[in-house]
Formats: structure tokens, sequence, C-alpha cells
């Protein structure tokens, strides 16, 4: 019966825990196979597809029917708290993808399998995001990595390219290494993968032993992918060597899944265990707000300024963790939504820094911007100013949802901290556009391509017009947040 | 017309202006006077229609007035707007300063006018809306917003150290705001909404209150700038152009009295019951130490600004004498600041603009060249000292008064900054104004032009006219005053504490 049949794949679209991944995983091998046929001329196309496969998968995750569903036997689960996190991947995904075409075709190295590796990644991401088991956990965690070292290394002609690739590569291991053995570790003490199992498991006082060292080592490999302090250390010379479009996919979409999955692991497998992660969480959380504001300020690189600031707001991100309540949770996914639209908005700029077809990398290339290029220097200037947390941009919000959690949960001196670290790190996104506003004109710099500017303009009107309509955001994180939180 | 959200029309008008500022094209001289008219007519439009405001306020109650509601995030935090007796003259003397700024900037900025142009009217939109906020994180909005817009006017058409003047500008202001933020959280968490009004009824428990008035006393004493940590203010000022230098004098330092006045005394009674002997006492210092540092400076604007450190002691000490003779006084003093700082600032632009030097020594003799600044310099002069006639004996008066009920030696030491401020002013004076004209460069100094006569005049005569008549202002303020008293004395005599042991 045809009406079955169209009511069964509906079912399907809607109706499964996996569709929006499984579709992406599909749409990346095709467009593997048409780019390897198709070959040298194949890369526009692909790219095309893959934002337009992206989009879709989108598309998919919102018409998903509302409601917790999981699939192949527990392993994976599909919440409202998943599916917000997903959109802000894709999202990422998606204009990270937009804004590495123009460079990659500038450096000559604009080939197909960028945007498949970047869709591999993606998929990586959104099964982290949905694991609701160690294995699937660590299965997205390694897709996802993999696609990320060799795109890192993706101008391999480049020495400082390769370098950034085999230095996240051979790091990354590491923390994979230590993720599985907390995994053995965790599973050795609980008896199972699964994550409601570790819970059941790792409700009694005082916890096995073996499950509070498992914790500890899964948390340490989580921290370095969200390049949490102590293990922040490859992330300025990542940052720094990687192509910047790929630079700037690092800081959004990994972010978003890395700290997604962390929220799931602590709050789904160690809900009774909070008082053992909460500690580490802060600790985490203070050193990355404080090597955050305070490293960046000696930067002159400005990727590498970046790198210190997304440490920074990883640590504020993780406040909202560290309170580990719906509203901490909320601030969180607040956070990170504000944090991508301020990130991939300033690596923007940083794409397009070019002065006759040459990249540029250094703060004061950005020298009186304000005179040439006004409305470029306002837009980023003002991306500057929200990264700092300023009302009534944008980025005033993302603080205020974590703050305020910390707050009602009583976590004063957290607070107290981050707010003075935030104040120190102001001034190094001030120090950008005053090198914008005030110094004397560098050369002219040249004319942003026009996907960038749409990416660039996008961007700065979020973060300027957020304060007219913040209630929408924060009404969904607030939805996402609760799925975490069954009503007792 | 009832339902006609004014408020909002008064605040975002200047955005109206920007935004059409913002639609020039080119960089010619006929954009640049198109930016500079633009900005005119969109100020003085904003004053017409902050007039308007005052026509249909009605002066006899204490309740906000123009009120406006909507929900913004959830129920909780509400765009809420409203004007009361102590906030409406604010607004006005933001409005009526204004124009006068864009008038003042009429030559002095030659590059970039368009942006500066913008950045006025950006700024004159978040300093109305900090007075009309009836909602913390709205009222918060504003308050931080004010810092953009003001580092961008220092850092491009600063002077030569204004990079650093700046930054010091934007990060003091910002760590001490960001407490008061914490403590806006922690109220929300507690009372569950940031409406102000709400809080204000909204009783805290003693111990919140202390920790919540440190918190707020930290944002607002940097703003106002009380010593000791006023030192921002100095190089802030010097750096800043002219108009720059009058917005920040005349209203930016005001946001931080206005904010004892509207959430430090009614939200936090019992705190600010205790903390008063700190006021005063810092209150005291800043009177009197820093009058003697004025007298030491060698910069015109640099001493001005130690003045006014000086002058805003007096606002503290009468805002928390809680009684109404100083609470008036502090208002007044702040309302009569706003317009003789802002007006000596103005006439220090005047002969900056002609000499491009702000160093004491450049000057002297200027009154045989230019006899009208000399006597419109003195009319300020006077107020500055507190000359009875002029605006700044009332507000000097009534804060002293007040103080005295509060606490005769607070008054005894605050009335020695009076005679010193008359030494540091005279001097000014004396040394600008007076003795033979003998620098060769001062030989052709010309006088006032038309335009800065039409700046000064309003000034003038208001300066002189608040200080025959000052019963209007004081009036119309009063019910609002005395109703924050009566809740004041009401919430310390339900917590068993002696209002005050002199009083």
């Amino acid at each position: 019966m045809p009406a079955d049949i169209t009511a069964d794949i509906a079912a399907l679209a809607t109706g499964f825990a996996l569709t929006p991944e499984i579709f992406l995983a599909l749409a990346a091998m095709a467009l593997l196979l048409g780019g390897v046929f198709a070959e040298k001329t194949s890369a526009p196309a692909v790219t095309a597809l893959s934002i337009a496969a992206l989009i879709a998968a989108g598309a998919l995750v919102t018409l998903a029917e509302p409601g917790v569903r999981t699939a192949f036997g527990g392993a994976v689960i599909d919440d409202a708290f998943a599916r917000m996190m997903k959109l802000l991947t894709l999202a990422a995904s998606a204009f990270s993808l937009l804004l590495s075409v123009d460079y990659l075709k500038r450096e000559n190295i604009f080939k197909f399998e960028f945007p498949v590796l970047v869709l591999l990644s993606t998929v990586g991401m959104m099964l982290m995001i949905s694991a609701n088991d160690l294995i699937t956990l660590y299965m997205g965690f390694e897709l996802q990595s993999l696609a990320l070292y060799v795109i890192a290394a993706f101008h391999r002609d480049n020495v400082r390219s390769s370098e950034a690739g085999l230095k996240y590569f051979v790091l990354g291991a590491l923390s994979s290494g230590m993720l599985l053995y907390g995994c053995s570790l965790v599973y050795g003490a609980a008896g199972s993968t699964s994550f409601p199992a570790i819970a059941a498991a790792a409700s009694g006082d005082p916890l096995p032993i073996g499950l509070v060292f498992g914790l500890v080592f899964v948390v340490a490999g989580m921290a370095f992918k969200v390049s949490a302090v102590p293990f922040h250390m490859w992330t300025p010379d990542v940052y720094e060597g990687a192509p910047a479009p790929v630079t700037a996919f690092f800081s959004a979409a990994p972010k978003v899944a890395a700290m997604a999955l962390f929220t799931r692991v602590v709050i789904d497998a160690f809900p009774n265990a909070a008082d053992e992660w909460r500690q580490i969480v802060i600790a985490v959380a203070v050193g990355s707000m404080a090597l955050g504001a305070f490293a960046a300020i000696g930067q002159r690189n400005i990727k590498r300024l970046m790198a210190y600031s997304s440490i920074g707001n990883v640590g504020f991100a993780l406040i909202g963790l560290a309170v580990g309540t719906a509203e901490g949770v909320r601030g969180l996914i607040v956070y990170m939504a504000i944090y991508l639209a301020m990130t991939l908005g300033a690596f923007a700029c940083v794409i397009a820094m070019r002065r006759d077809g040459r990249a540029l990398e250094s703060t004061e290339d950005l020298a009186g911007l304000s005179r040439s290029q006004p409305a470029t220097a306002f837009i980023m200037a003002m991306l500057m100013v929200s990264l700092a947390g300023i009302p009534p941009l944008a980025g005033f919000f993302a603080k205020l949802y974590v703050f305020q959690a910390a707050i009602d949960a009583k976590m004063f001196w957290l607070a107290v901290f981050g707010v003075v670290m935030s104040v120190v790190a102001a001034y190094y996104y001030l120090r950008i556009a005053a090198i914008m506003y005030f110094y004397e004109p560098a050369p002219n710099l040249d004319p942003m391509a026009r996907s960038i500017r749409f990416v660039f303009v996008l961007a700065g009107a979020f973060v300027l017009l957020f304060v007219a309509a913040p209630a929408p955001l924060i009404d969904s994180a607030d939805y996402a947040a609760r799925s975490l939180f069954p009503a007792p | 017309m009832a339902d006609w959200p004014i408020l909002s029309t008064v605040t975002f008008l200047p955005l109206l202006g920007a935004a059409l500022i913002l639609a020039l094209r080119g960089d010619d001289a006929d954009s640049r006077r198109n930016a500079r008219w633009i900005a005119l007519w969109t100020t003085l439009i904003t004053f017409a229609v902050s007039l308007y405001l005052l026509a249909g306020f009605d002066p006899t109650s204490a309740k906000y007035q123009f009120v406006e509601k909507h929900p913004w995030i959830g129920e909780a935090i509400s765009y809420h707007m409203g004007v009361d007796g102590i906030s409406l003259p604010f607004v006005i003397l933001t409005t009526f300063l204004m124009p006068l700024c864009i008038l003042a900037s009429w030559t002095a900025i030659e590059t970039r006018v368009k942006e500066y142009m913008i950045a006025f009217l950006v700024l004159e939109t978040l300093m109305i809306g900090v007075f009309c906020a009836l909602d913390l994180i709205i009222f918060y909005l504003f308050f931080e917003g004010v810092l953009i817009p003001m580092f961008i006017i220092i850092g491009v058409w600063g002077g030569k150290r204004r990079i650093y003047a700046s930054f010091k500008f934007f990060l003091y202001t910002l760590l001490g705001s960001v407490l008061m933020l914490l403590a806006i959280m922690y109220m929300y968490g507690q009372a569950g909404t940031t409406d102000i009004p709400t809080l204000a009824a909204f009783k805290f428990s003693p111990e919140a209150q202390f920790w919540l008035w440190l918190a707020f006393f930290a944002s607002f004493a940097v703003k106002m700038p009380m010593w000791p940590v006023h030192t921002w203010l100095p190089d802030a000022h010097v750096e800043a152009p002219t108009a720059g230098s009058v917005i920040l004098a005349g209203i930016l330092l005001k946001m931080g009295g206005y904010g004892f006045l509207r959430f430090s005394l009614p939200m936090f009674p019992l705190a600010s019951a205790d903390f008063a002997p700190l006021v005063f006492a810092l209150s005291v210092i800043a009177i009197i130490y820093t009058s003697i540092v004025a007298f030491a400076q060698e910069d015109i604007k640099k001493l001005i600004a130690y003045s006014s450190v000086a002058h805003m002691g007096f606002v503290t000490m009468g805002i928390f004498a809680a009684n109404m003779q100083g609470v008036q006084g502090g208002v007044f003093q702040m309302l009569s600041h706003g317009v003789v700082s802002g007006a000596l600032f103005l006439a220090v632009g005047v002969i900056y603009d002609r000499m491009h030097t702000r160093d004491i020594e450049a000057y002297g003799g200027l009154a045989d060249r230019m006899p009208l600044y000399a006597a419109v310099f003195m009319v300020f002069t006077m107020a500055n000292v507190g000359l009875p006639g002029t605006s700044g004996f009332v507000g000097e008066f009534l804060t002293l008064l007040g103080a005295y009920r509060a606490n005769t030696w607070v008054a005894l030491f605050a009335t020695l900054g009076i005679i010193l401020s008359a030494v540091y002013a005279l001097y000014l004076y004396r040394s600008v104004i007076f003795g033979k004209l003998e620098k060769a460069n001062l030989q052709s100094i010309a006088d006032l032009t038309p335009r800065e006569i039409a700046v000064m005049a309003p000034l003038v005569i208001l300066t002189i006219a608040l200080g025959f008549y000052p019963a209007p202002v004081l009036d119309f303020m009063a019910p609002s005053v005395q109703q924050l008293i009566a809740n004041y004395d009401a919430a310390l005599a339900a917590a068993g504490k002696s209002v005050y042991a002199a009083r």
C-alpha cells in the first residue's frame, strides 16, 4: 500500500532516534563517491551539496517528534537536549564550510575531500551528543577526531599545518587513551557500559573506587576535547598552524559537541556522584577562565589570541556545568549558542585578513581598519565587545545565564572569580577594537569575499540585535536543559 | 495620546538620528555638515519631547509615571520604564546638555564627524535609558552599555594619552559594575523578579543586605567617583574631547548618585544605615583631600576633574544623611554640578580650541582680550565655589544641613571643603583671566563667537536662576524624596534601629 509506505517513511524520518545521523553519513559517502568520479572539478559542487546535506539534517532534527527515544538497545538517545545541541553543531559546520570556500581557493587547496571530512566529523559529533553508552561515546569521539586530525593538516605543503595536524593527532591519541582507560575502569566497576546502568551503580556512598578513578579519567579525556586547562596545551599551536577556516571550525562545532557530551556523561551517567565530579569541573573551569584571561593578553597573533579566548570561554561555559542544575545546563546551552555566533563571526574576519592576496595573522594588521573599512571594523569591534560580555550585546546574556545559575546554587566565589576574570579578558578583546579604531591605519586590507561577508554580517547582526528578542533562544535552551532532568 | 509610549520615544529618538547619519554617504564637507545638523536637530527634538514629558508629569505624586511594561524574557524580566520626581530631572538634564555638546563640537571635531555624532547619539539613548529603566536588568544594560560609546569617544577623539585613558575608564568601571551584576542575580534568585518597584518593597535579610549593599557600592562608588576609586576620572577627563568631558561630568557621574538613591537606600535600608559612617568618612576625605589635590594641578581640566570628585563628596554625604534636606540637596547638587561642571569644561574647551593647550601656565590676562568670556567664566567659577545666588550654593548648603542633622562632625569637616574650593577655583580664575596679558600668542585671541554664546547663555541663565529660585526643582522632587525617606525610616524602625542617634 503506497499510503502505508509513505506513513512508514514519515515515521522513520521523524520517529527514529538516529535518522539525521544516518542521513548525513549516507550523504557524506555519496558525496565522497561523486567527488572521486569527478575528481578535479568537483570541489565547489561537493561543498554546496554538503551544506545542503547539513541543512537537510538540521531539518530532520527539527522535524523529529518531541519526546525521548532510544535506539540500538539504548546505546543512543534522542531527547530535546540532543536535538538542540545537534542543531547548533550542524549550524556551526555549515557556516564553517561557507567560510572555507574562498580561503581554500586562494591557498590552492580547494579539494572535495574537505567538505566530506567536515561532514564525517559532524556525524561523529552528532553521535557524541546522542551517546547513551560508553561504546557509542567512544565511537562518536573517534569518528569526529580522525576527521579533525586530517583537516588540521589539510594544507599539507605547509609546515605549520602539518605540524598542527601531527601535534593534534599525538595529543588527541593520548587523550583518547585516557578516555578509553577511564571507560574500562567504569565498566569494570559498574558492570555495564550503558549510562543508566552506570548511574545505578554509581549511587552508593562511598562510591566504588574504580568508578571514581574511571570518572576522573573520562573527565580528563573530555576536558582535552573542550580544551580546558590543564589539558589545553595543544590549542594555541593547533589553532595557529591549521588553515584559518579549519581553526574556525575547531573553535565552534567540536566545542559544542564535546560540551554536550561532557554534560551528558556527568549528568546522565554520574547523577549521584555530583560531589565527585563537581570539584573537578570547578577546578577546570577556574583554571580555564584564568589562563584564557591572562595568557591572551600577550598574544600578537590573532589566531593564538582566539585560541586562548576559546579556552577562557570554555571555562565560563563550564561554570554552568559545575552548577549541575537544569538552570546551569540552560546557561551552558545559551552560552555555547551565543559563543558559536561570536567565534564564527570573529573568525570570518580573521579568515578574510589578507593584503595583496597574502594571508595575515597579526593583530597589528588590523590597525586603522575603521577608516578603510568602517563597516567591517564596526562589526568586528562589536563581536569583540560582545566576547568581553558587555551589554547590550549578545555575549552579555551568555555570561548572565551561567553566573545566574552559579549564584542560585550559592556558588558565590566561583561567580565572583568568573566576573573578575571576564574583566581581565575584556582588556584583550578591547585591544582589538582599540587597534582598529585608535591606531594609525596600516596599509589597506583586501576586501572580504562575499561568502565570508555573509557569515560575518549575520554574526554581527546576531550579537547586536539579540537584545531585542532574547526569549526564543533562552526558552528553547530551558526546554532542552529540562529534558536532562526528569521531573521528580 | 495617552497610550503613546513617550518614554521609549525620548529614549530611542536619538538612535533614529544615529541611523539617519549612518545612511549618509561619503566623507566630504557636505556630509560632515549634514551629520552635524542631523545630530543637532535630533537632540533638540529629543529635548522638546522631554519638555513635553515635564509638562505632563504630575509633581504632586510620588508614583512612577508614563509607565510602560512589556514582557521581555519570561514574566520575571520585563521591559519596564517609568520616571518619578527623582529620575525625571536627570532625564531633562541629559536632553538639555546634549544639544550643547553637539554645538560645542561643531568646529572642534573635524575628523570622522559622522562616527562622532553617532557615538554621541547612541550615548544619549543609553543615558536616558539608565534614568528611565524600572527593571534591574534593563537598567544594567543601559548602565554598562554607556561604556562602549564613551570608550570610542575618548579613544578616537581624545588627547595624547587617550588610549591609556580609555582603557582605564572602561576596565575600572567595568570591574565595579560586574560585582553589581552578581548582586542583581542574587536579588533575582531571592525575589524572583528584577522589577525595581517590587524589589524596593521586598525585604532582604540583614545579612544579604550587607553583601548586596557592598556590591552595589562597588559599582556606584567607582562611577560617582568616590575617594579612593576616583583615579580614572582625572585621566578620562583630561584626555576626552570637550563634549566628552561635559557628558562625563554632567551625566555619567550622576548615574552613581542616582543608583544610590534608586537602589541602595530603598532596597538595603539596614545596610545603608550601617554603612553610612563609612560613606561619610569617604565623602569627607574626598571633599578635603581632592580639593587640596585640585589646587596642585597644572592642567585646567585636571583641576576641574578633581573639583568634581570633591563636589560628588557632598552628594554622597547628603544622600546617606538620609533625611529630607540631605537627599534633596544631594539631587540638587548633582543637577547643579551637571550644569556647572559641564559649563566649566565647555569654557575650557573655548580657550583650548584657540590655543590647543590646557596648561594653566600658558594663559593669563585673558580679561583684556575676552571680556565676555571672563564674565561667563566668572559665573561658573563662583557657582563651583558655591557662592550664594548660584545653583552651587543651594546644593552644598542643603547637603551640609542634612549632614549636620545626621552627624555634626561630618558637617564641620565638609564645610572646610567650601573654603578649599574657593582656594583652587579663585586660583584658577586669577591665573587664567587676570594678570598681565604678556604671552605673545595670546595677543590675538578672540572673544566668544555667536555659536559659543549660544552654548553658554542657557547655562549661565540656568545657573543663576536655580541659585535664586530653587523652589520649583525642590518641590518637583519633594513627594518622591519624601516617600523614599518615609520607607527608609519605616524599614529602620521595623528592624528596631534608631533612625539616627543624633536626631
